[in-house]
């Protein structure tokens, strides 16, 4: 039995029984739970990087549920009619960022979680969170891909708001359901319309008959409204600052993780099922909402003052950059010039960058809430004396946002700088203005929070949520100083699966 | 709630239960299946909890959540019985022993002992659909007494 | 045009869900409007499965040369509604707590958030 072949499928399930399995250990003692998920952890992360090492050596990887063996995809009629699983390189990337912040909050969740305060039922939610993730990145059929956009969903709106003896979180959790199911009701709207037009569900069955009719352009706008209402992009980001500030902070990295693979599925359909019928309207419609989203965000963060909110609304910001990038590689995606490329792996390095620096400036947030209790700005002050490391790490967090050299963020944003500039100057212009303002912010509360006069007296960090926040910032700092070894061989084939890979992605489903 | 209903539903919480097993074990003949036949069973437990109030159904909340949770547990681990060729394939049709009877050709009344995991998996489905609406429905029934999370 | 007439009803019965998800303020409301989609939505998938003259796909007793209704529509619904179920549990158990917390279900008192 060749082990190495059923590793995509292998990568969802176990998190999928570990997070069954999770509250049953739980009754029974809280170390065998903590036991239980350290083993189901590291075996989901083991799998996912041999996931991502095999696509970059062999190629795609296809999986069928179901048949007598992974490759047989199609039956005797020609037509694939069992669940395939699609690992491309894009698939694999958004699948190692998913893990890598899912480890780093369940580490951090160690110590940052009470007994008391309903700690299995996060662990929980965060194991299911992270199964419903690589679902969604791994699958290549458009049902399976709603039914992982629901588990997502539902196990995300449960960790903003398991805090039920406060009303905050489950206010927020309530408005980010309606959001989340009404953008999933649009989706099956769509899958529905799909369907019934041409009978097939197989994302790479469908690309193939997809033609511009009225009723694919329906399902287009219903597939692109409910995604971004996922995602958070103006104007559909109400959710976004609620949700994000609500949720406590492990819970906070795996949102993001999440939004981001909305954000992963949108591109999946705008490339691969729409690419044959690609119109540069849809590519400006897509750079059109990014810069709403990067400037109405980074104007809202400056009239904030609870440290949580502030840091929410970057993250909505870096949201636009990334539809940005990805959205002037779409516009262009016909005629093929070289700054489209460019555009592609700017977004989606960016994709990773915002991953890493977001996640570090949510946990310093978190941390500072439970040395202090308490979140305002008003409040806060002089923590720099007392909590040295988490001072660091949000200061690396801030720079890392707003773009500076040598920190993560610059790489990825001077690519979206130099490739928006050749479409249109006034892309660039906006977006700069926009990062310009984003660090102004943060500034202001660094400032606030961390230097100046001692106002409270904290208590000290538990060191294994400095130990996930050090991860974090390690990553920042390797992803600045080294950003040609990761374009090189983990972004560029992700660009180029977008760019011009879709012909061997329904090459390698439909064989030929 | 009155004498009638209280007697009526004495009567019939135990027929809705058969009726919902029933619906569960026949899924791979008839209609039905895991969901179908776990919200019909589950809807005895609302049916005792609308007619005898809360207190008949307090203690029933640890044992619903057990059952979820293995129902849950059985779902997977039966998937990765057939990993011998692919995850979720049926390897145990066709097999003899347990639902492994191979099934004739065309149409035909429907035989009980075929189709392999399907009703293995539909068992799961079952159980973990009761206890999770039983769980929902014992929550809700707990709320504004001396409830917890 | 007739023909088309179950998919113009389930269009009709999104509509009246999402206009009444955005103009009612009782939170049980709002849940009740999503429903509606839910439903219409549900409606709207099981239709694309309709075969002319088509009878029910089930085997057990089947006449011999009978053209079946398509079965796939029928079994993405019924995962469609077991999703609904979760989703809605989860948003009537949240609208339950934000009541026990504040003692109204009006949308517009419990905005506690703002800005």
């Amino acid at each position: 039995m060749n082990l190495a072949a059923h590793a995509p499928i292998l990568a969802i399930a176990v998190p999928l029984l570990g997070g069954f399995a999770l509250p049953l250990w739980g009754k029974l003692h809280p170390s065998l739970r903590n036991l239980w998920l350290a083993l189901v952890a590291s075996l989901t992360a083991a799998l996912t990087g041999f996931v991502m090492v095999q696509v970059l050596t062999t190629g795609i990887q296809v999986y069928t549920l179901g048949a007598s063996s992974p490759g047989e995809t199609l039956s005797p009629g020609g037509f694939p009619i069992r669940i395939v699983l699609t690992v491309d390189a894009l698939s694999a990337f958004m699948g190692a960022i998913a893990t890598l912040l899912a480890v780093v909050a369940f580490t951090y969740a160690w110590r940052y979680l009470e007994e008391e305060e309903g700690k299995t039922l996060a662990l929980t939610l965060g194991t299911l969170l992270w199964a419903g993730m690589l679902g969604m990145a791994f699958t290549g059929d458009l049902f399976n891909l709603f039914v992982f956009f629901e588990v997502t969903s539902i196990a995300a709106c449960g960790l903003i708001g398991y805090r039920t003896w406060t009303s905050r979180g489950p206010e927020a959790a309530f408005k980010t359901m309606v959001m989340y199911t009404v953008g999933g009701l649009f989706v099956l709207l769509a899958i529905a319309l799909l369907y019934g037009e041409y009978g097939a569900l197989n994302l790479a069955y469908l690309a193939r008959l997809i033609q511009g009719t009225t009723v694919d352009r329906i399902a287009l706008g219903l597939l692109l409204g409910g995604f971004l209402m996922k995602v958070g992009a103006v104007p559909l980001h109400m959710w976004a600052p609620d949700a994000y500030g609500e949720a406590p902070a492990q819970a906070v990295i795996l949102l993001v993780a999440n939004t981001q693979t909305s954000l992963y599925a949108l591109f999946r359909i705008l490339f691969t099922l729409y690419g044959g019928v690609a119109n540069p309207a849809i590519g400006w419609l897509v750079v059109g909402l990014g810069m709403l989203t990067l400037v109405v965000a980074a104007l809202m963060a400056v009239v904030q003052m609870d440290l949580g909110r502030l840091v929410a609304f970057g993250a909505v910001s870096q949201i636009g950059y990334m539809l940005l990038g990805v959205g002037v590689g779409l516009t262009v995606i016909s005629s093929q010039p070289a700054f489209g490329l460019v555009a592609i792996q700017g977004g989606i390095f960016h994709m990773l960058n915002d991953a890493v620096a977001i996640g570090l400036l949510f946990l310093a947030v978190g941390a500072v809430e439970k040395a202090t209790g308490n979140r305002n700005l008003g409040n806060l002050g002089g923590l720099g004396h007392d909590l040295g490391w988490t001072t660091g790490f949000f200061l690396v967090g801030s720079l890392a946002l707003a773009g500076i050299p040598p920190l993560n963020g610059f790489a990825s944003k001077l690519m979206i700088y130099e490739s928006s500039f050749a479409l249109s100057p006034i892309l660039a212009a906006l977006a700069i203005l926009a990062s310009i303002l984003l660090l102004a912010v943060f500034v202001r509360a660094f400032q606030g929070a961390f230097l100046g006069p001692r106002l409270a007296s904290p208590k000290p960090v538990p060191t294994a949520m400095l130990v996930a926040m050090g991860v974090l910032a390690l990553g920042v700092l390797a992803l600045g100083l080294f950003p040609e070894l990761v374009v090189r061989h983990l972004v560029e084939p992700a660009a180029k699966a977008l760019w011009e890979g879709r012909e061997a992605y329904l090459r390698a489903v439909l064989g030929g | 709630m009155s004498v009638v209903v209280r007697t009526i539903a004495r009567i019939l919480a135990p027929v809705i239960l058969v009726f919902g097993g029933y619906v569960i074990l026949h899924g791979h003949l008839t209609p039905g299946g895991g969901f179908q036949g776990g919200a019909v069973a589950a809807s005895a437990v609302a049916l005792v909890l609308v007619a005898f109030g809360t207190p008949a159904v307090k203690r029933l909340k640890a044992p619903f959540s057990i059952l979820e949770d293995l129902g849950g547990v059985a779902f997977v681990v039966l998937g990765f019985l057939g990993l011998g060729f692919t995850f979720f394939a049926n390897s145990l049709a066709g097999m003899g022993g347990l639902f492994g009877t191979p099934v004739p050709p065309g149409p035909n009344p429907g035989y009980l002992n075929t189709a392999g995991t399907l009703p293995l998996m539909n068992w799961a489905v079952g159980l973990k659909v009761i206890g999770g609406l039983g769980t929902v429905l014992v929550l809700f029934g707990l709320v504004g007494r001396d409830d917890d999370r | 045009m007739i023909g088309n007439t179950p998919f113009v009803v389930c269009m009709i019965l999104v509509a009246l869900g999402l206009w009444a998800l955005l103009s009612r303020r009782n939170l049980i409301k709002i849940v009740i409007g999503i429903k509606i989609i839910e439903n219409g939505v549900n409606l709207f998938l099981v239709a694309t499965g309709y075969v002319q003259d088509g009878i029910v796909p089930i085997y057990t007793y089947a006449p011999p040369d009978a053209t079946m209704v398509l079965p796939t529509p029928q079994a993405l619904t019924l995962t469609s509604i077991v999703i609904g179920l979760a989703t809605t549990a989860l948003m009537l158990a949240f609208a339950v707590v934000i009541h026990r917390h504040k003692k109204t279900l009006d949308g517009r008192k419990v905005t506690e958030l703002s800005g």
